[in-house]
């Protein structure tokens, strides 16, 4: 028998099994890329480098949002060995079941760090610091948190917190744990603040240790520092209002005429932005969701109301330059305005009256006279006509859309339209009376508290206004600013020099006028109150003001929710601002304290 | 002399000198990538892992000029004594050795330790060569198959008692080397069948796979019973099961405190009878071998669980646990596996480049530089890198089986197959296991692992045949 051929199915076998193999490695190393990145995530780490995020100022160099370390405790699971977890848990001292639960989310990774306790305390660092190569696999890793000195303008100032799916997803910049400004100035101008982030490259081994650089730090990134921001707030003023805002709802919204800069924007009720940083801050965070007074609706430029009387000087202003009035004509008021079945009621006060005296005693008969004779004026030619001439000049006031302020969800209040008259009533079934509410800034149309306060400084201003706006500038970047811009209104200064007369009086007119009792000596406050109806219950209480009469250094509103009359509530308030302000002191400290001890309780 | 190394030169085979030599530094230079530091030193730096390798391959290859200057008789004439002293020290290794990692296979001789394992593979060759080769041997016959099997299991026991079941198990290389002299094909389809039926309990459990093998067994049967050559009554075929199922019925019923074992033992003694009978009657042994299959089927399905527990060390059933799938070890021994899978597959085509690799370099992979050492070729010549030494060991062991076919005696033929087929059972093994296509068995891979045991036994089991193919014209006898 020869057997030599069985060499044949011998080599058959070899060669069989050397295809087979060569297969598999095609497969593993050609075809199958996950290999690659597994050896990638193995055996290289990123050490990130967070930049400090830039801090804020005030317009007067006061910092106002800080950094402060903080510091998170770390995990690669791949390299954790005999773990005493109960020794670890006594030393970091947190809830065993969170801890395990935050461990299982580790795992899904052996070689990427996790943050598995954030933001333990300074002395739970130093106590952990010695005990650290017990437990290998855990480091601590020094971060930086917000710190609001002031404890003051959370809404303004806004705060931080992780990313969260979605900002993963719109920009690849971000990372699991890394943070993101949500809400206001923090996240306005996140791009300048956060800086960019950089790191460096290391080659590890199977331990995690560290062997050296990745090519030289070929792909090592730079970091780039956060950038500073100075505000345009007044710091002790925001402060202060807030302080003025204490336990009732409402805006305060004060402007630097001059350049639009925002002084203060206070929305009450608020909280201490310090509470949307550290361990706590998910169930702070919820408390404020469920909170039924709604702590995080930032009112003074998403609450809208109807502006009330404030909203005379600006119908004043319109009859002027319509010359349809003059500052002499004389309107009678009878307690109130009565044409065709409907009575706008007022208050007792001497009768007839120019148009100055009608500021200063808030008269609502003369304003429906005034807005039906300039709706009716029949140089327009139809009512329609008078009532469009009339909505461009609101328009140009900046109602009705958002002012455009560097902060996110700016509301645009409501403007009415011809086009909804002619749905409710008909096309062209309106008349001058049917909208007669408008001449004392009720009815279809509403604005933010900034809105007002914007009016406030284009009457300071004797016709115009700058964009109302938070930022000064940004450190060593040109700032790109080109949202500020000039407003100007189709209104004469010598229209404004008489409302202005007018609304001087409101304040230092004596007896009879709204707010008599509330001048300074040597502040020459000009005001208009406003009580806007609140179908809901009790009004609410509006002033609008700038002050000095000549060269206004500070423009305001205040809205005061179910506050009541203007005058009663809005207007001290305002005064204090005011005052506080221009002289930084309170001479009238009876005053101050009725407001502050001043509670209104909201049933919802 | 000049004469003799003059022949010496002219005659050997070039092809097998090259590709040893090739693979030897080809494998120094990925065991110098494995374990590379960037603060290490010289290259021949002896303190270091590359540098004592560097010092057994100059030692290897003096070994290899003196194999090929000896007399090639002298293998032929002292294969017994040699294999007498080799079994001797794996005694000694057992008795007298310290123990590590978990194995007593090394004697420390001052600096130096000795694998005696890796020698015995080649002692074995030549002793199995000499007792295969002699003129009277038959492979049928049951004496001499009982001898050549002495031959194998004693070495082969001795090294599983070290604890060293992996180098045991390159023994069944053999089986190779049989088939080419005569060993029915049969024997190796059964062995194949045993290696599937063995598996095919762990992961099923004995008892399902006694039950499959007996019912395919009985199919078998009652298809040639139904033949009308054979033509054996429905009623007797019908019968047939009841020998196992009475007992089972029993077993269940009186709750029979003792393994399941006892019903296919009772089961196997009934059918005996009847079967041995009808083979003796009608002379035909075909209803006995489907016996026997079914016998041995269950005896390794039902030995299975007893080899797990009492012949393997706890490590080596989570290997073959692992590589089934049953377990998950990612931190253990799969990690092993897990890693080497990620360092070969991250080579792509051309490889990172020598010194390149992240994983080898920054010892992801344990064992990188012995057992794992085909991980640094994968990651740093990449696929191709990988197929050229696959190919070349491909080359190398048809090589060696072209070469034996050229002897002219039956010793050098049986050697020359011998070693081709143990570097063949070492590449299968060694390369599967670090791409996934073989269990963890830790044995080295031949010229590139690094130790020096493992290079000189594999270089002596070369040259030797190098030298007796050089000689071949040269009678032996």
């Amino acid at each position: 028998m020869d057997l030599s051929n069985r060499r044949i199915l011998l080599s058959a076998i070899v060669i069989g099994v050397a295809l087979l193999y060569i297969a598999r490695l095609f497969y593993i190393q050609i075809v199958d890329d996950s290999y690659k990145l597994d050896a990638l995530n193995n055996s290289r780490r990123f050490e990130v480098h967070h930049p400090a995020r830039g801090l804020i100022y005030d317009r007067n160099g006061k910092l106002i949002v800080a950094n402060e370390a903080a510091y998170d405790l770390m995990v690669v699971t791949g390299q954790i060995k005999d773990l005493d977890t109960a020794e670890l848990l006594s030393i970091i001292n947190v809830n065993k079941d969170l801890f395990l639960t935050e461990l299982k989310k580790a795992q899904k990774s052996r070689f990427r760090p996790y943050p598995i306790i954030k933001q333990i305390s300074a002395e739970t660092y130093a106590r952990l610091q010695e005990r650290l190569f017990d437990f290998p696999g855990f480091y601590v890793q020094t971060r930086t948190v917000r710190n609001y000195p002031y404890h003051c303008g959370a809404l303004v100032l806004g705060y931080i917190s992780e990313v969260n799916n979605d900002d993963i997803k719109k920009d690849s910049y971000y990372e699991q744990g890394d943070y993101i400004g949500k809400i206001g100035l923090e996240k306005r101008y996140e791009s300048y603040l956060r800086g960019v982030k950089g790191g460096n490259y290391y080659q590890v081994d199977v331990k995690g240790r560290v062997k050296g650089s990745l090519e030289d730090g070929k792909y090592d990134k730079t970091v780039v520092l956060g950038k500073n921001i100075t505000t345009t707030l007044d710091i002790e003023l925001q402060q202060y209002g807030e302080k003025l805002m204490q336990n009732k709802k409402g805006s305060i919204v004060a402007i630097d005429p001059k350049t639009g800069e925002i002084l203060a924007l206070v929305s009450s009720p608020t909280f201490d932005p310090n509470s949307m940083v550290g361990r706590l801050v998910s169930e702070n965070y919820n408390k404020l969701v469920r909170d039924p007074l709604k702590p995080l609706y930032n009112r003074p430029i998403q609450g809208v109301y109807p502006p009330g009387s404030t909203f005379k000087t600006v119908n004043a202003l319109i009859g002027l330059q319509e010359e349809i009035v003059t500052q002499n004509t004389m309107y009678g008021c009878l307690s109130g305005y009565y044409s065709g079945g409907l009575h706008v009621g007022c208050h007792n006060h001497v009768s007839p009256i120019n148009l100055i005296e009608s500021i200063k005693m808030s008269c609502n008969a003369y304003y429906c006279n005034e807005f039906r004779s300039i709706m009716d004026a029949p140089k327009y030619g139809s009512v329609r006509e008078g009532f469009l001439k009339w909505q461009s000049y609101i328009k140009a006031f900046g109602l009705g859309k958002p002012l455009g302020i560097d902060l996110p969800s700016e509301k645009s209040g409501n403007i009415p339209r011809a086009e909804s008259y002619d749905r409710t009533y008909g096309k062209n079934r309106w008349n001058s009376l049917t909208i007669v509410s408008l001449a004392i800034g009720q009815g279809e149309i509403t604005e933010t508290p900034l809105q007002m306060a914007n009016i406030a400084a284009t009457i300071a201003n004797k016709g115009y206004y700058y964009t109302p706006h938070l930022v000064k500038e940004i450190d060593d970047t040109v700032f790109d600013n080109s949202f500020i811009q000039r407003h100007d209104l189709p209104i004469a200064k010598k229209n404004f020099d008489i409302v202005t007369e007018g609304m001087y009086q409101v304040v230092n007119g004596g007896p009879g006028a709204t707010a008599w009792w509330l001048a300074i000596k040597g502040l020459d406050i000009c005001g208009k109150t406003g009580t806007a109806q609140n179908p809901h219950g009790e009004d609410h209480s509006m002033f609008m003001a700038f002050a000095p009469r000549n060269n206004p250094k500070i423009a305001i509103a205040v809205c005061v929710e179910n506050g009541g009359f203007g005058a009663t509530l809005a207007a001290p308030m305002a005064v204090l601002m005011i005052e506080k302000y221009l002289t930084d002191t309170i001479t009238n400290t009876w005053r101050e304290q009725q407001v502050l001890e001043k509670s209104i309780s909201y049933k919802n | 002399m000049a004469r003799k190394v003059e022949n010496i030169l002219r005659n050997i085979d070039w092809h097998i000198v090259v590709i040893y030599v090739f693979l030897v530094f080809a494998g120094w230079l990925n065991i110098y990538s494995a374990v590379f530091d960037e603060n290490a030193t010289s290259i021949f730096d002896a303190g270091q892992k590359y540098g004592k390798q560097l010092i057994w391959i100059i030692a290897a290859f003096l070994l290899a000029i003196g194999v090929l200057i000896f007399d090639s008789r002298f293998y032929f004439k002292f294969a017994y004594i040699f294999y007498f002293l080799i079994i001797l020290s794996l005694v000694g290794v057992y008795l007298f050795a310290p123990e590590i990692k978990g194995a007593r296979s090394w004697f420390e001789v001052g600096p130096l330790r000795v694998q005696p394992s890796e020698f015995a593979k080649l002692a074995t060759s030549a002793v199995v060569a000499r007792f295969m080769g002699r003129y009277d041997f038959k492979i049928n016959r049951l004496s001499d198959i009982v001898k050549l099997g002495g031959l194998l299991a004693l070495p082969g026991l001795l090294i599983v008692m070290q604890g060293d079941a992996g180098s045991a198990l390159v023994f069944s290389a053999f089986f190779l080397v049989f088939y080419r002299e005569g060993m029915p094909f049969t024997i190796i389809l059964l062995g194949v069948y045993a290696i599937l039926i063995f598996a095919l309990s762990i992961i099923w459990g004995g008892l399902i796979l006694s039950i499959i093998a007996v019912v395919l067994c009985y199919l078998a049967f009652f298809l040639y019973g139904m033949q009308k050559a054979h033509k054996i009554s429905i009623v007797k075929m019908l019968l047939v099961p009841f020998a196992f199922v009475i007992p089972a019925v029993v077993y269940r019923y009186f709750h029979i405190d003792s393994s399941v074992v006892v019903i296919f033992v009772i089961g196997f003694v009934i059918l005996f009878v009847p079967v041995a009978f009808y083979t003796y009657k009608k002379r035909v042994p075909t209803l006995l071998i489907i016996f026997g299959i079914a016998l041995g089927s269950v005896f390794i399905s039902q030995s299975v669980e007893y080899v797990f527990t009492n012949l393997l060390e706890a490590h080596q059933r989570t290997r073959i646990n692992v590589f089934f799938g049953l377990e998950s070890d990612p931190q253990g021994s799969e990690f092993n596996v897990i890693q080497s899978k990620i360092a070969i597959g991250s080579g792509d085509w051309m490889g990172k480049g020598f010194l390149n690799g992240t994983q080898t370099k920054n010892d992801f992979v344990p064992e990188q530089s012995t057992d794992f050492i085909f991980c640094t070729i994968g990651e740093e010549w990449g696929f191709l890198g990988s197929f050229v030494i696959i190919g070349l060991f491909v080359y190398l062991i048809l090589r060696i089986m072209y070469d034996a076919e050229q002897q002219r005696t039956a010793f050098s033929r049986i050697y020359g197959y011998s070693v081709a087929s143990i570097l063949f059972f070492h590449v299968l093994i060694n390369i599967g296991m670090t791409i996934g296509l073989m269990p963890v068995i830790g044995i080295p891979l031949p010229f590139f692992s690094y130790g020096g045991s493992s290079l000189w036994g594999f270089t002596l089991l070369l040259f030797i045949f190098v030298k007796l193919d050089a000689n071949r014209t040269e009678l032996i006898q």
